[in-house]
């Protein structure tokens, strides 16, 4: 296989980069022997001797600078314009399973809008005995829950249909997040005006120039459906909706309305631009599937990956990624470092829950050899991570969506990590 | 009060459960008023539902067009960069990389009624009159070829209208087509004889570059021959009846630019003379970097270089602002630049 990686890849730089920060002494890790005493611990350094910075330095706290890198980013040629545009998740830098707000990605249909609480409005009207204006206040009065759920956009490794294209995990699976939301159950404020017996559907719809209209089940409404306005416990950020947000489990995050202010009971689906020219998915033959709500399962290595090389050369390496079902929870993940032959059962670092992300662990013994590494999720429904090659037979290449195959990452000698496509 | 006791009594038989309990409604939240709910509920359902009444027709909806939406989706629909196509495709929905625009894609036309009223155009949304609305639609469906230029659209016909890929769509049947997915005990040893590595990421690189500034765009390259050609005008003796064709295929032309007597420039420049002209030369017009360009190579506007360019504006000269797809037929081309003879060269 050819080793020679172009020098303009990020994963090269990062390796470079992150190979010299860690210094030449990390090389022999584990037992072997100092060549000589260590300076930072036999020296007195600055930090031990002077003082740090005392408290309301940073009344809301930053990530401290030598995390700088993990940030957001976006793939500039995908949109026209940063308005109506997204970006990833850094996801090969995080560990566990809750994603902070502040690098969870964006997708705004006309730009993230600032609405406060005190102008936020609700309405639900329609196919109701009662149509009725909530005001923020008024949200906070019901009855609330707590839930974990992932939010994966439709489109996450939408890029990679025709081939391997996007080198790391951030761009190949970052448009997701994971988040504990406080909120009311849609079902709730339904029940408060009174759902007549002839609505089946609800169209829901944000205050945004955009408004992002998408018609959802009455079932899924009343099921598990959230009105949340918090998210990680703190207020949601703009850029995710704030004031509310509407969270539902399990399917595509473009249904996730943020700035929500109406909601409308309708006998029939209202087939919105969201829902008819975006978010169906093409077959080979031309015809196109709608309403795929639902996510499936799917899991991806963060680490080590093409953002996320391996650095310490041969012996103990942490395999580390995360998996998620949109049809139930994670049961396991298998983990293969040659490519798909052998698979070997990870470790869930906790029990897979309902329509979240799971973070899963293979505490390997690298030999310093190339590995083909992949995931494959199972979920509670009995549903097993497909190949790209099974997904192709059965959709073509044209699908954009839903792409949740098994991805492939090629680990070298040196450490470092390609997106790869293998047979 | 005594319901504020109901639920404090629900919440306390239920406080072992997860999910909070209450028996009835709590009285929050106040009845909306008509006005507000006629403020906010514009959705349009494919049956028509929601629609106000009003009517446009095509060429109404020409001039709201080039006005409001062709900056981004071009004066013939056709897109800008990277901004949304609205029209042509059609057919290509099996092929390789399949064209969905309104007329090849979208199944329902209330979705285009509806998304132009409640979200367009881009950065002032909602400002439209339904009148407006109706004319710029009718000029979309026109731009698709799916009504002809007399076309009016109304609340009445609105249904009449047949989209191209209204059956091209089935709810999602993956639980039947993808059945075999769900295998519970996948293979875990031995799954495959030979793995190889069939595609790179690398050698597309197209990953964006981690903490770098942006690329630099390069400059679009002139594509076109620039030879300069003296072909003899023979603007006596132009075909009345070319002149007249022409005039109708010029109205193609005419969001952008005027011709004729006190014509002044628009988004293009005024055109009296221009056959024959050196090309990127009318006075006071500012011309894209690929037409400057052009012009310094001494391109020339004959016949022959004129009618290349209007096939496929954008394949003739790469970066041209000239935001038009190209007339199809080589009559049609030959019959404007007759009828543009016919204002000097």
């Amino acid at each position: 296989m050819n080793d020679n990686s172009k020098g303009k890849a990020p994963s090269r730089r990062q390796f470079l980069s992150g190979a010299a920060a860690i210094g030449v002494g990390a090389v022999g890790a584990g037992t072997a022997r100092a060549a000589g005493p260590d300076p930072l611990i036999t020296q007195v350094q600055e930090w031990a001797q002077a003082t740090g910075e005392g408290v309301d330095a940073t009344p809301y706290g930053l990530p401290i600078e030598f995390e700088k890198d993990v940030v957001r980013r976006n793939v500039e040629w995908l949109t026209a314009d940063t308005i109506s545009s997204i970006n990833f998740t850094p996801i090969h830098a995080l560990d566990g399973t809750i994603t902070p707000q502040g690098c969870a990605f964006e997708r705004h249909h006309s730009g993230a809008i600032e609405l406060s609480k005190s102008d936020y409005r609700l309405m639900i009207n329609g196919l109701v005995d009662t149509p009725l204006v909530f005001t923020y206040e008024d949200l906070e009065r019901f009855p609330r829950e707590n839930r974990i759920y992932f939010c994966e956009c439709a489109a996450n490794t939408g890029m990679e249909w025709a081939g391997a294209q996007l080198n790391g995990a951030q761009f190949t699976h970052g448009m997701i997040h994971n988040m504990e939301y406080s909120g009311v159950p849609l079902r709730t404020l339904l029940e408060e005006a009174g759902v007549k017996p002839e609505g089946k559907w609800v169209y829901v719809e944000g205050a945004d120039a955009s408004s992002n209209g998408r018609s959802i089940p009455l079932e899924k409404a009343m099921d598990d459906v959230l009105v949340a306005f918090k998210a990680n416990g703190e207020a949601l950020r703009k850029e995710h909706g704030y004031p509310v947000r509407l969270v539902v489990p399990g399917w595509e995050g473009n249904m996730w309305v943020k700035w929500l202010r109406r909601v409308e009971i309708t006998e029939m689906a209202i087939e919105s631009r969201e829902e008819t020219s975006k978010y169906t998915d093409t077959l080979e033959d031309g015809t196109s599937r709608k309403w795929t709500w639902v996510m499936d399962a799917k899991s991806v290595v963060t680490s080590p990956s093409p953002q996320a090389p391996i650095t310490h050369g041969p012996g103990p390496l942490v395999i580390t990624g995360l998996a998620w079902s949109g049809r139930g929870a994670i049961t396991g993940v298998d983990v293969s470092v040659d490519g798909g032959k052998n698979w070997l059962p990870a470790r869930l670092a906790a029990p897979g829950t309902d329509k979240a992300l799971t973070r899963f662990y293979l505490d390997h013994n690298w030999d310093g050899s190339e590995m083909l590494l992949q995931a494959r999720a199972k979920d509670s429904s009995g549903y097993v991570q497909p190949s790209k090659a099974q997904l192709r037979e059965v959709r073509g290449e044209n699908s954009i969506y839903h792409n949740n195959c098994i991805q492939t990452w090629w680990i070298k000698e040196n450490g470092e990590a390609e997106n790869v496509e293998v047979s | 009060m005594s319901k504020y006791r109901k639920l404090l009594a629900a919440s306390a038989l239920g406080a072992s459960l997860a999910v909070p309990a209450y028996a009835e409604k709590l009285g929050l939240g106040r009845p909306a008023l008509p006005e507000e709910i006629a403020a906010w509920d514009l959705d349009v359902a494919p049956d028509g539902t929601g629609l106000p009444e009003g009517s446009g027709d095509v060429f109404a909806g020409e001039e709201v067009f080039a006005e409001y939406c062709a900056i981004c989706h071009g004066d013939f629909a056709e897109g800008v960069d990277n901004w949304p196509k609205l029209a042509g495709g059609d057919g290509t929905l099996a092929d390789k990389d399949p064209l969905k625009t309104v007329g090849s894609y979208w199944p329902y036309l209330s979705t285009v009624w509806d998304y132009v009223n409640r979200s367009m155009p881009f950065g002032n949304a909602q400002s439209l009159e339904p009148d407006e609305v109706y004319a710029m639609v009718a000029y979309i469906l026109y731009s698709n070829d799916i009504v002809d230029d007399e076309f009016t659209l109304s609340h009445k016909n609105f249904l009449d209208v047949e989209m191209p890929n209204a059956e091209g769509f089935i709810v999602d049947d993956r639980e039947a087509t993808e059945a075999h997915f769900w295998t519970e005990e996948p293979c875990m040893t031995d799954c495959k004889e030979s793995v190889e590595i069939t595609m790179r990421a690398a050698v597309l690189d197209v990953t964006p570059d981690e903490g770098k500034a942006e690329d630099v765009e390069p400059q679009p390259a002139v594509q076109a021959a620039v030879e300069v050609e003296e072909v003899a005008e023979d603007t006596a003796a132009l075909d009345p009846e070319m002149i007249e064709s022409g005039k109708k295929v010029f109205k193609k032309c005419k969001a952008c630019h005027q011709v004729g007597e006190g014509a002044k420039h628009r988004t293009g420049p005024a055109l009296n003379g221009i056959i024959g002209a050196n090309a990127g030369a009318v006075d006071g017009f500012k011309y894209s970097k690929a037409m400057k360009a052009a012009s310094d190579g001494g391109l020339v506007w004959t016949d022959a270089e004129m009618a290349a360019f209007l096939a496929k504006p954008k394949a003739y000269m790469k970066g041209t602002r000239m935001s038009f797809a190209g007339l199809k037929k080589s009559e049609d081309i030959a019959a404007v630049i007759v009828y543009l003879k016919s204002f000097g060269s």
